[in-house]
Formats: structure tokens, C-alpha cells, sequence
């Protein structure tokens, strides 16, 4: 080269007050839902006697924690800018393919009794497998996403009422549904766990390379392979997070209900969308943050348990939650001034 | 006498049957900022494919500073070497300036990312090259210069010294291309070396020193701008025809009713345009992308939307941003890229000619499938289209062949206005002549035909040519322009002396 070095290095000029208004605004944004939020628990409080107690308080957070860590799943995938429908099935399968593993041949399971430690390791398994499934349809045979996660939607939904006959399996070892009853500080495991998950995910998103990628990948994937960011691979790994993520949700899930119902998991996957966009996940990519997606959660969590303790009529309560969705993402909208897409 | 910092000697480059390059050739010596020029299709782009490591030449060798060019995979040695700044943002929008400079090499902290310290060499680094953009905005909030910018920083700061700038000055406005020049000058100073792509044959005069020309994918001539004054520029570009057709001596009847009438039309891609066309008459549009002659016709067709101005058609109202209005109004429209907005290609040649005249061919909005078969049948003879017949895919004729299924949409609905936007792209010889042959007759008939096109041969056959710079209607030619006159006006040349 004619001139390879750069010329010598003056004085580093420090950002000024502009940049840290637009520092300002980027968090203002990321905390959109905050008072939304509070607003809510204000309501919940003024609303009902019992709203604001230790109680309810905790239930709302138990009751959140499987669909966190589906949620948490479903944002690493959008984040890069794809879709994963298949996750709701997964809560189902996963814990499902474990109890089957223990339960004796006359409690409907496959007769290999198992020890509870191998089969619960076997969740994890289990979701690390339909992740790299769809990933390598999605990734390297470049099959469209939407169509191969809801195709695999089906499958496992089909499998696993095939496989249980479409009864309910119970009478599983303890150790099944210890992530709910054990608690920690009063708090139940399965929130805690979320809640490292959630700050995990937040750290690396935030200050590792890999984290990094998947934005880049999201935002502009010839960028991002220009910057040498290997495109696939880090795609088909998040596949595979997910999958696992989705299968201890899946754990937590069974643990709050007691029992594993062919139909454990069904039509989640809609709500898990409603939380992610709500918090400010992008469907198109590249967008959005952990702390978002989890503020999402909580308010989905705290307008169900409103309902119920509002003594909603159970047939309405459906059409009103839809409805607070729609508004929750139309008051988004207003507050971060961006396009919720 | 200098190494030359870059070096490309006998580049061929195939795409399958079409060359894309025969001869390139480039030598770009240290600190100099290099002009290639060069009409579309003369081989820019694939010369820059090549030089940026993008794409391997078939035949030929690319020198950086007296050493070979490194293997295509090693992406890290190219970007050592040079790099490109496009007109499409290779930045990731809703990232921050400093995370996009330092893009998967992020300065890192026991394995974790510093945000600090990324902040401070972004900053750093922007202040070396005199580049000020704040590091914390987000990139998607720039501005099309400082975006450049930051590109340009990026690339310096992986030690390139060579940057290649495709068409920098085609989004940017006169205050914005000049600061863009200041800022070229400078870096120049500093060791920077760049090869600058442009229509703009003035932009080239006042930034650069060396021109290269391309033309029909071969090199014609490098030289210090001093020593090419426009003229020599202009032709070198256009070459000489090799015997200026002689235009037929065809007078358009003065007297012929006016048609189309367009009264100060403005858009956001073109201001204040004035034009008529007469029954029987051909009036082309020429001008370089970006000068807003597309927009100007699709404007017609419904397509484009004019912010004010208005157009009448026959006397009638032509209504804007409506294409079935349009169709309804008696406009014919080949739109600007068969693939994008032309055809459907899964469907049949009978589906695609027919798509727009499919309300004759039925009541109620059923659709004879006899009378569509006899009517495409008609088409496929009238326009000579070779297929086996109304039921083949589109997706089984040639590019000639497909671009006569658009041209025969266009007038089944028998038309007042035909608009034709790029009617001869990608289309081989016998087939060109087929399709404007049909304009021929369609002027014969007495429809008004507007042709948008970049081939000099297209606009030949028009009446007049109407050339457009920066959305402004700057020169008309009579039938009968030398090729030369026509180029300079498009590239700007000889309104900017």
C-alpha cells in the first residue's frame, strides 16, 4: 500500500450534550412501557383491595414466568429477523417426551422408567433438537420461516397428542414441578430462573460480539456479512437457543398446572407475539431490547390477573384482552413515536 | 515514476452469453482521485465488482501497489486494500455510528464488549479523518453525506486507502456535493486515493485529475482531465456512430392536435414540467437516473404522482395516481422493468397480454376464456411474439419475446397515449427492431407515444427528444441530433459550461 498509517491522532473529541440527549432518549424509549405499567398496578391497587398484596403480586409473577422464557425465546429469533411459530408446541413436547420417559407403561408412559434426572435433561434436549430442525430448513435450505415453524406447529402438536392419546399425563416425580414449588425468598424458582435468563440474554444482546450480531443481522444482513458476522451459523444457533429456552418454559408451565395436557402450550404463541411487539421487538428485525420484551410480559400478566380478580365474565374474557393488546400496542406507538411492526 | 497504486490490465468478465467487460483496464496512481466514466452498460459496475474483490475476472490481473490482488475469500486483505462506498447503505440502521464503525470487532473487556472504549475510538476516529457525526447517533438518522462519511471512515480506519465513491453525488444536493468535494479534497491531502463514478461529466472536471473511459465494456482512453476538454470527454464516451442513421424525413403534421397536454407538473423527483404531444407524434425523454424522467412518465400512467400541475388528455382531465383511471383515460403504458412491474411470470402469455382489457372481454367480470384465448391469440400475431402459443408460461420466452407480451398489453386496450419506459432494455437486436417498429405503426395510426429510454436508438426514432437534468426539462432536440450533442445534454454537459 502507498500509505497504510493513519496520520497521527489529535485530540479525542468527548461526545457533547447532544449525544447524551440521544443517549437519553434511546433508554426513554427502551422504558416506554414503564409507566404503562405502573399506571396498571396503580389501577389494580385503586380497583381492588386484594390487588396489592404479596399474594397476588407473586402469582402474577408465577403465572408470567413460563410465558417469559417464550417470549424471551421468540424475541432472540425476531431479533434476527426470523420467525419461530413452533415454540408453543415445544412447551407442550418437551416436558411431555420427559414424562413419558419415567412413567411406567400402565400411567400411559413408554415403560422405560427412566431416572427423573436423565429425563429432565432430556428437555432441554428435546427443544435444542426442533430448534436445529427448524433452523436447518429455515437457514441452510432457506425454506421460508412462517411456513416451516407453523408446519412443525402442527407436527409436534400432532405428535404429542399421538403420543399421550390425548389424555393428560400426571403422577410425574417431584422433581417435575419443583421449579414451581420451591420457592426462594417466597419467590417460586421459575421466576428467578426467567429472571436470570432474562438478564443473561440482556447481557449479551448488550455487550457481546455475538449479542451484537444478531442485530446486525436483523437490521442489514449484507452488512452484517460484509462486517464478516457469519450469518448462518449465528442463525441457526439462535434457533437452537430458543428451542431450548422454550422446552424450561415448558418445565415451569408443568409445574404450575401439575400435570401435562396434550394441549399444554396451545395457542400461547399469539400471546407471546402480542408480549414481544407490545415490548418493542421489531417483526422485521434488528429492534428491540430484553428489558422490553420482559415489560411486555408483566403487562400482559397483570391485565389477565385484572380481569380475573375485575370477576370478568370467563366467556368476555377473551374478547377484552384481545382488545387491551391492540390498545397496549396502539399506546406504544404514541409514547416510542416509532412504527410497531 | 510511482508504483501505481492500483493496477488492472486486460479484465474480461462473462455473464454467461453477455460480456460484461472485454478490455478493462485501470491504473490509479497514489493520491489522485480517479474519474470513470462511462454511458450504462459500458462495464462501471463490473470493473468495481472486480476491484473490490467482489467478483473475479475471467480473464486479466488486478495490481494492488505492484502486488497481486489477494484471494477472493480473504475478505480481510480486500478491505486492507480498498473499499466501496455504494449508493445502497452498507450500514446496519438502527445501530449506532460508533457500533457501525467497529462492527463485529468490537473493543472488548475480558471477553465482554467496552462501550467506552468503543464510544472513544469512534470518536477518535471520526476526529482523525475530520468526519462530524455524532458516534452515539443512530445511523437510519443521518443524513445521505454523513452516512457516506461514516462509510468512508469505516474503510480508512481498516487501513484502506483506496475508496471507491459509485455515483456519491446522485442523492445529494449542490450544497451537500460540495462539501462532499471539500471533504474529498482533504482526505486527498492525507494519503487518501479515490475513484470516482459519475454521470455528471462537471463533477469530474472539478474533483478529479485522471479520467478513464469505458465503452461497450472496453477501455478507450485514460487521461489528466486538464487534457480532455469536454468535447474529446463527451465523444470519447459516445464514440463515433458508425454511419449516423439518417432519420427518416418524416414531418410531424404541425398542425395535428394537441393531445397530451401537461401544464407545470412538479413531483419530488421533477419541478415545473411543460409538455405536449401531438397526434401521430414520438417525443422521447432522455436524461441521466435519478433525473426524473421515469417519474415524469409514469406520472401518466398513474404510476407517479405529481403534486400540482395538471395534465389533460384529449382535452379531457387526466387524473393522477390512479393506474385503472389512467387505462380507462386511453393510456398504453410499458412500464420501466418487465420483471418488476411488467409481467407476471407464472401466468400465461395469454393472462399477461390480456390482464389490462379483461373487463371487454366479459360481463360482470367473468372472463370468456375462448374470447381471451382468440384475443391473445391476435396479439401474438400482431406483435410476432415466437411461443408455442397463449397457454405457454411467460416464464419460457426469451427477454425479446417477453418485452413484446408487455408491449402487446400495452396496446391491446388500443390506446391515445402510449408511454414507453426502457422498451428495449435487455433485448436482443431482431426483437428491438420489431418493438419499435410497432411504435411506428402506432404513430401511424395517430396515438401519441412517449419513450423514456437510455438507448440512443430508441430515441432516434422520436420526433423530438426532450432531455431532463435535476427534474428540469433543459434541452430539446429535433429528429436529426448528433449522438454527441444528445450525450452532452444528458450528462450536463454543455448547460454547465
Amino acid at each position: 500500500m502507498a500509505d497504510t498509517k493513519a496520520p497521527p491522532v489529535k485530540q479525542v473529541r468527548l461526545p457533547e450534550a447532544g449525544a447524551a440527549r440521544a443517549v437519553l432518549l434511546r433508554r426513554a424509549r427502551e422504558l416506554a412501557l414503564v409507566p404503562a405499567l405502573l399506571l396498571l398496578l396503580v389501577l389494580g391497587a385503586v380497583l381492588n383491595d386484594s390487588f396489592f398484596t404479596e399474594a397476588t403480586l407473586v402469582s402474577i409473577l408465577a403465572s408470567s414466568a413460563a410465558l417469559a422464557m417464550v417470549v424471551l425465546a421468540e424475541s432472540l429469533v425476531l431479533i434476527t429477523g426470523k420467525f419461530d411459530l413452533s415454540l408453543e408446541s415445544v412447551v407442550g413436547i418437551a416436558p411431555a417426551v420427559a414424562a413419558l420417559l419415567v412413567l411406567p407403561a400402565a400411567q400411559a408412559g413408554w415403560g422405560t422408567e427412566l431416572p427423573a434426572a436423565v429425563a429432565l435433561l432430556a428437555i432441554p434436549l428435546v427443544g435444542a433438537v426442533i430448534g436445529a430442525f427448524n433452523g436447518i430448513l429455515v437457514v441452510k435450505v432457506k425454506l421460508n420461516a412462517f411456513i416451516v415453524t407453523l408446519a412443525m406447529l402442527i407436527i409436534l402438536r400432532g405428535l404429542l397428542v399421538g403420543a399421550t392419546k390425548g389424555k393428560t399425563l400426571f403422577g410425574m416425580p417431584d422433581s417435575f414441578f419443583s421449579l414451581a414449588t420451591t420457592t426462594f425468598l417466597r419467590v417460586p424458582m421459575s421466576v428467578w430462573v426467567a429472571a436470570v435468563a432474562f438478564a443473561i440474554a440482556g447481557l449479551v444482546l448488550k455487550y457481546h460480539r455475538i449479542g451484537r450480531a444478531l442485530y446486525a443481522i436483523g437490521g442489514n444482513l449484507e452488512a452484517a456479512r460484509a462486517a464478516g458476522i457469519r450469518v448462518d451459523r449465528v442463525r441457526l444457533g439462535v434457533y437452537v437457543v430458543a428451542g431450548v429456552l422454550a422446552s424450561i418454559g415448558g418445565l415451569m408451565y408443568t409445574g404450575y398446572v401439575g400435570a401435562i395436557g396434550a394441549n399444554q402450550g396451545q395457542n400461547m404463541i399469539f400471546t407471546v407475539f402480542a408480549a414481544a411487539v407490545i415490548g418493542g421487538i421489531s417483526l422485521d428485525g434488528g429492534r428491540g431490547t430484553m428489558f422490553g420484551a420482559l415489560t411486555g410480559v408483566l403487562l400482559l400478566g397483570v391485565v389477565k390477573t385484572m380481569l380475573t380478580m375485575a370477576q370478568v365474565p370467563s366467556f368476555w374474557i377473551d374478547a377484552i384482552y384481545g382488545g387491551i393488546i391492540l390498545l397496549a400496542l396502539m399506546i406504544a406507538r404514541v409514547t416510542t413515536g416509532r412504527a410497531q411492526d | 515514476m510511482t508504483t501505481a497504486l492500483v493496477e488492472a490490465q486486460g479484465i474480461v468478465k462473462r455473464y454467461g452469453p453477455t460480456t460484461a467487460l472485454a478490455d478493462g483496464r485501470l491504473t490509479v496512481l497514489p493520491r489522485e482521485s480517479h474519474a470513470l466514466v462511462g454511458r450504462n452498460g459500458a462495464g462501471k459496475s463490473t470493473l468495481v465488482n472486480i476491484l473490490t474483490g467482489l467478483q473475479s475476472p475471467d480473464e486479466g490481473t488486478v495490481r494492488f501497489d505492484g502486488e497481486p490482488a489477494p484471494a477472493l475469500t480473504d475478505r480481510d486483505a480486500w478491505r486492507r486494500r480498498v473499499a466501496c462506498v455504494y449508493q445502497k447503505p452498507t450500514v446496519v440502521p438502527e445501530l449506532t455510528v460508533a457500533e457501525n464503525l467497529f462492527i463485529n470487532r468490537q473493543p472488548l473487556h475480558r471477553g465482554f464488549i467496552s462501550w467506552r472504549r468503543l464510544r472513544a475510538d469512534a470518536a477518535e476516529l471520526l476526529d482523525t479523518w475530520d468526519v462530524h457525526v455524532d458516534p452515539e447517533a443512530r445511523t437510519s438518522d443521518l443524513k445521505v453525506e454523513d452516512r457516506q462519511m461514516v462509510e468512508i471512515a469505516r474503510a480508512l480506519s481498516f487501513g484502506a486507502r483506496f475508496i471507491v465513491l459509485d455515483e456519491p453525488t446522485a442523492q445529494l444536493d449542490n450544497r451537500e456535493i460540495e462539501r462532499l468535494f471539500t471533504r474529498m479534497r482533504a482526505l486527498q491531502e492525507s494519503g487518501v486515493t479515490f475513484l470516482f463514478i459519475s454521470h455528471h461529466l462537471q463533477e469530474v472536471y472539478e474533483v478529479c485529475q485522471t479520467v478513464t473511459v469505458l465503452r461497450d465494456a472496453r477501455w478507450i482512453t485514460t487521461a489528466p482531465v486538464a487534457d480532455l476538454p469536454r468535447a474529446a470527454l463527451v465523444e470519447a464516451m459516445a464514440g463515433e456512430t458508425v454511419a449516423e442513421q439518417a432519420v427518416r424525413g418524416r414531418d410531424v403534421d404541425q398542425k395535428a392536435p394537441v393531445l397530451l397536454d401537461a401544464r407545470g407538473l412538479t413531483s419530488d423527483a421533477y419541478q415545473d414540467i411543460d409538455l405536449t404531444v401531438r397526434r401521430g407524434e414520438v417525443v422521447g425523454l432522455a436524461g441521466i437516473s435519478g433525473s426524473g424522467k421515469i417519474e415524469l412518465a409514469e406520472s401518466f400512467t398513474g404510476l407517479h404522482t405529481p403534486t400540482s400541475g395538471t395534465a389533460q388528455l384529449d382535452g379531457e382531465q387526466l387524473p393522477f395516481g390512479d393506474v385503472q383511471a389512467s387505462l380507462k383515460a386511453g393510456v398504453g403504458c410499458v412500464p420501466r422493468d418487465r420483471h418488476g412491474q411488467g409481467l407476471v411470470f407464472g401466468m400465461s402469455i395469454g393472462d399477461n397480454a390480456t390482464m389490462s382489457v379483461l373487463d371487454r372481454l366479459g360481463r360482470f367480470g367473468f372472463v370468456g376464456s375462448d374470447r381471451k384465448r382468440g384475443f391473445a391469440a391476435e396479439l401474438i400475431d400482431r406483435l410476432d411474439i415466437h411461443t408455442e402459443g397463449p397457454d405457454q408460461p411467460v416464464s419460457d420466452l426469451s427477454g425479446g419475446n417477453a418485452q413484446k407480451v408487455v408491449m402487446a398489453r400495452a396496446l391491446a386496450s388500443d390506446p391515445r397515449l402510449l408511454v414507453l419506459i426502457n422498451p428495449t432494455a435487455g433485448v436482443d437486436v431482431k426483437s428491438k427492431e420489431s418493438l419499435l417498429a410497432h411504435v411506428d405503426s402506432a404513430r401511424d395510426e395517430g396515438t401519441a407515444v412517449l419513450v423514456v429510454s437510455d438507448e440512443l436508438d430508441d430515441l432516434r426514432r422520436c420526433d423530438r427528444v426532450l432531455v431532463l437534468f435535476h427534474g428540469r426539462v433543459v434541452a430539446e432536440h429535433p429528429a436529426g441530433w448528433r449522438d454527441h450533442e444528445l450525450i452532452a445534454s444528458i450528462e450536463g454537459v454543455d448547460h454547465h459550461g
